[in-house]
């Protein structure tokens, strides 16, 4: 694991909602094809870590932000960034299902739409190729004009995860993915998450101590805006090395 | 338990309310349906419907309702093409784009704008907007449905905002987030997935306007003209249904004479007019409502 290739570079990086200051001085490194998984209590910042990595916080008013961010050695706050490009490399899956009130094809299909691409025989093929990947194909292949609000919600989930997965991101980013989920369309989201980091470099946010440990290979703690402890999730589970991340994890645990 | 008298009393008058409304309603169509069968014992149908003249205070009558209906529907026409992009396009900015003390400050101040008496609309077609539109169109006649139609739609522009933007706005906030993290610029975010999803409001909205524009009395009695006319023309005199029913009902026609029985003629056919939009409308949301949380 050690040796592979360092993708996200996060540097002395500082986040303020106005006074409040909420991430503070983090260094992160995340390896490419792994999973990270971010925990600590609500309030932390990890959804703020998150959306740093696809500049989702840029909406936010009063949102500012200093240190430097690199994904594949470039800074992705620099002015000649196209935020629209970054988001073709970064894709994202939030906490709620929220898939548009379209079709299932026209789902998948909407980050290739939004590019201009046209190509019915192409985006046929993406689509099949995406849900695939998204293990919803075979649930789905004979009803891809049905409205995807008319799936359950672990189906609409993964729908999500193929729409993101149709541009061919680097990096996927999931905010809690399965907290609004039974629990077997979590585990469904688990194994999928298992089998996309061949390809992909998965960042999840979770507030489920067994769920991290199962999908991810890195672990990062955060506490009050400090990222505390961040190392292979074995480690950072069997013998964390400071006493908060022990405290978490085992009142966490249950 | 037995409810308090206080709340009893409420009650009562809220239903009593109630009754009143629903009973004046079904009064007018009663009034409308038994003014207007003496008429059509005197008038077929058919010539009511086909006719293609609209002459019941000449010498010579002729009883065709469709002049009437085409300078309704032009004015109408006119109004909505000016009316929808603008309107709707307000919407898109201010739920889309505007920062919410801006909407907050504007979506009033549009709301005022539909309280303005239709009577000031009218004039402002015949003295204003009339002659700057003679400037480029020569041909134009002080009376013409296009200057009438252009002020209605200006008319009606808060209402088709004001009902389309409640629907944009309620789109949740989270199927936005999902087009921004697809990479969707703002636009490509209020077309491809804002718009859609608050389609069926839209459509309501632009019904109830519509609606609004054909039962519009005011501006079309003062700008539009009084000469029922079968043409699709914007530059003529024309005559609409409610401008008709003014003209009628204001001058020194005999009550109870068949010239007079022509208002309620006229009346039913607005009726219906109206009424099958709002229903329209009243389908259409029962049948498209949101069907996200
Ligand atoms: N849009 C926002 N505007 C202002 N403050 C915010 C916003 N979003 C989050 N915060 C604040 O930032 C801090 C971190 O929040 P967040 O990153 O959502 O934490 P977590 O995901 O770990 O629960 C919290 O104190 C929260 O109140
Ligand atoms: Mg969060």
């Amino acid at each position: 694991m050690k040796n592979k290739k360092i993708l996200i570079r996060s540097e002395q990086v500082n986040v303020y909602y106005g006074d409040n200051h909420v991430l503070k001085n983090v260094h992160l490194d995340i390896p490419e094809h792994t999973v990270t998984a971010l925990i600590g209590p609500s309030g932390c910042g990890k959804s703020t870590y998150l959306r740093l990595l696809n500049r989702m916080n840029d909406y936010i008013l009063d949102f500012k932000m200093d240190g430097v961010i690199t994904i594949d050695n470039k800074n992705i706050y620099d002015k000649s960034v196209e935020v629209e490009e970054l988001r073709k490399e970064v894709g994202m899956v939030f906490q709620k299902p929220n898939p548009f009130p379209k079709s299932i094809y026209d789902n998948v299909i909407y980050g290739l739409a939004i590019r201009g691409v046209k190509k019915k025989s192409y985006l046929d093929e993406v689509v099949e190729r995406s849900l695939q990947q998204a293990a919803l194909w075979d649930e789905v292949k004979d009803s891809l004009k049905k409205n995807a609000l008319s799936l359950s919600g672990g189906q609409q989930q993964r729908l999500c995860i193929a729409r993101t997965l149709a541009v061919e991101p680097k990096i996927i980013l999931m905010d809690e993915p399965t907290s609004a989920l039974d629990p077997i369309s979590s585990a469904k989201i688990e194994e999928l998450i298992f089998e996309l980091k061949q390809n992909y470099t998965i960042i999840i946010v979770t507030h489920n101590m067994q769920q991290a440990s199962r999908v991810s290979d890195f672990t990062a703690f955060f506490y009050l805006g400090d990222l505390v402890e961040y190392n292979k999730t074995d480690t950072l589970f069997m013998n964390p090395e400071h006493d908060r991340t022990r405290r978490y994890i085992t009142g966490r645990f249950g | 338990m037995a409810k308090p008298v206080k709340e009893r009393i409420i009650e009562l008058f809220l239903k009593g309310s109630a009754i009143l409304t629903v009973g004046t309603t079904v009064g007018i169509i009663l009034v409308l349906l038994s003014e207007s069968i003496p008429f059509f014992r005197e008038v077929s149908i058919v010539e009511f419907l086909t006719d293609t003249e609209w002459t019941p205070l000449f010498t010579t009558k002729r009883f065709g309702i469709l002049p009437l209906i085409s300078g309704t529907l032009l004015v109408t026409f006119i109004s909505v093409i000016v009316a929808v992009p603008l309107g709707i396009i307000i919407a898109i900015f201010l739920s889309e784009y505007a920062s919410p003390k801006f909407r907050k400050t504007v979506k009033p101040m549009l709301e005022i704008l539909a309280a303005v008496p239709t009577v000031v609309y009218g004039f402002f077609a015949l003295m204003t907007v009339t002659p700057l539109l003679q400037m480029i169109i020569p041909g134009l006649s002080g009376f013409n449905s296009l200057s009438a139609g252009i002020v209605m739609g200006i008319m009606i522009i808060p209402l088709v905002t004001s009902l389309s933007e409640d629907a944009m706005y309620a789109v949740p906030k989270s199927l936005r987030e999902a087009s921004f993290a697809m990479g969707a610029s703002r636009l490509q975010t209020a077309f491809k997935v804002v718009v859609p999803a608050a389609f069926s409001g839209i459509v309501v909205s632009v019904i109830l306007a519509v609606a609004r524009a054909i039962g519009e009395t005011m501006i079309v009695a003062i700008a539009a003209g009084q000469q029922p006319r079968l043409t699709f023309d914007p530059t003529v005199p024309i005559e609409t249904i409610t401008a008709y029913i003014v003209q009628v009902s204001s001058g020194d026609i005999p009550h109870g004479s068949l010239e007079y029985k022509t208002i309620y003629a006229a009346g039913i056919t607005l009726f219906v007019l109206t009424f099958s939009l709002n229903s329209l409308s009243f389908f259409i949301r029962r049948k498209f409502q949101e069907k996200y949380q």
